[in-house]
């Protein structure tokens, strides 16, 4: 049962975090911006702002620049 | 009528690639232990799935108020997507080693093969094995269905999608006995992921208060779009790649 439990929580640590800690920290944050700027007086540039920064958030998380 | 064929069709597409990393693990407790054990785990965890989706799903759309649920959903729909998304791009771009199955059945074998089997008609250790395997892959299918389903507030198309995706993985790996090695699975992961990162805004943006201004029709825009940039980026990479592959065979 322990073990059983133990490969739960694996699995979602592996499901929020996986190979990335940027998108499991970067996507809250996306929306949290999203959130900002739907309350604001662009709140229509909220719909382009949102795509924009996921692709930003999913650019910052791969290894571009050869690190 | 297309975003329901695209709620079916993503929840095929997904549940098809976990469940062909399940049928591995299947068949490798078969072979080594006995084919009871293995499918006694299968129709375990299936009914643990059933269950989980059965108890959540009604939970999630009568108590959860809907733009919470959405930007929850939403949120987990854009990290379970991009993930896939960047997972895809470092494999096709030759960054990452593309999913084996072939050798993950060896592996398995190599490892169950190590296990004396009980003897009995049910072998605990490869029930474990086969109820785990598919419980585990199956609960990111469950998950789908659960955010597909309580966000639109149907869950039939992903059920139905979810469904077919494992009759057909479980009929083609009972005919063919082997792990599905010419599934194009990165391929599929790399749509996955487009749909799921394209639901996941849509319905997390709406839940803060976006208004989508082509409404329904901003989802295919937002997966082309998503596309076509994991398209860029993945080229990118195979230049650099194959130009510091040069540089080194020059050296």
């Amino acid at each position: 049962m322990r073990k059983f439990a133990a490969a739960f929580g694996r699995f979602w640590y592996d499901f929020i975090v996986g190979d990335s800690m940027v998108l499991a920290i970067g996507s809250p944050a996306v929306l949290g911006f999203g959130f900002l700027f739907a309350r604001s007086n662009e709140a229509w540039a909220a719909q382009i702002l949102l795509p924009v920064a996921v692709v930003v958030t999913l650019l910052i998380s791969l290894p571009l620049r050869g690190d | 009528m297309t975003g329901t064929l695209i709620l079916v069709g993503s929840a095929f597409l997904a549940s098809t690639v976990e469940m062909v990393e399940a049928l591995t693990i299947v068949l490798a407790v078969g072979l080594t232990h006995n084919w009871r054990t293995a499918l006694t785990g299968v129709v375990a965890a299936l009914l643990a799935l059933a269950a989980v989706v059965g108890v959540l799903g009604p939970s999630l759309v009568h108590y959860v108020p809907i733009d919470d649920l959405r930007i929850f959903v939403g949120l987990l729909l854009v990290i379970f997507g991009l993930q896939w998304i960047r997972k895809a791009i470092l494999r096709a771009s030759g960054l990452k080693a593309m999913h084996d199955e072939e050798l993950i059945f060896e592996r398995e074998l190599a490892e169950l093969e190590a296990i004396p089997a009980a003897g009995g008609v049910l072998d605990w250790t490869g029930f474990v094995v086969s109820f785990k395997g598919v419980f585990l892959e199956g609960l990111e299918v469950a998950f789908i269905v659960l955010t597909f389903g309580a966000n639109s507030g149907r869950f039939g198309p992903a059920l139905t999608g979810a469904g077919l995706a494992v009759v057909l993985v479980g009929v083609v790996g009972v005919v063919v006995h082997r792990p599905l090695t010419r599934v194009p699975e990165n391929a599929i992961k790399f749509a996955v992921g487009l749909a799921l990162t394209a639901f996941g805004t849509f319905w997390g943006g709406e839940g803060i208060g976006v208004e989508w201004t082509l409404g329904d029709v901003t989802i295919p825009l937002l997966a082309l779009a998503y596309g076509g940039v994991a398209w860029l980026v993945v080229i990118s990479l195979q230049r650099r790649a194959n130009a510091s592959l040069s540089i080194q065979e020059a050296g």
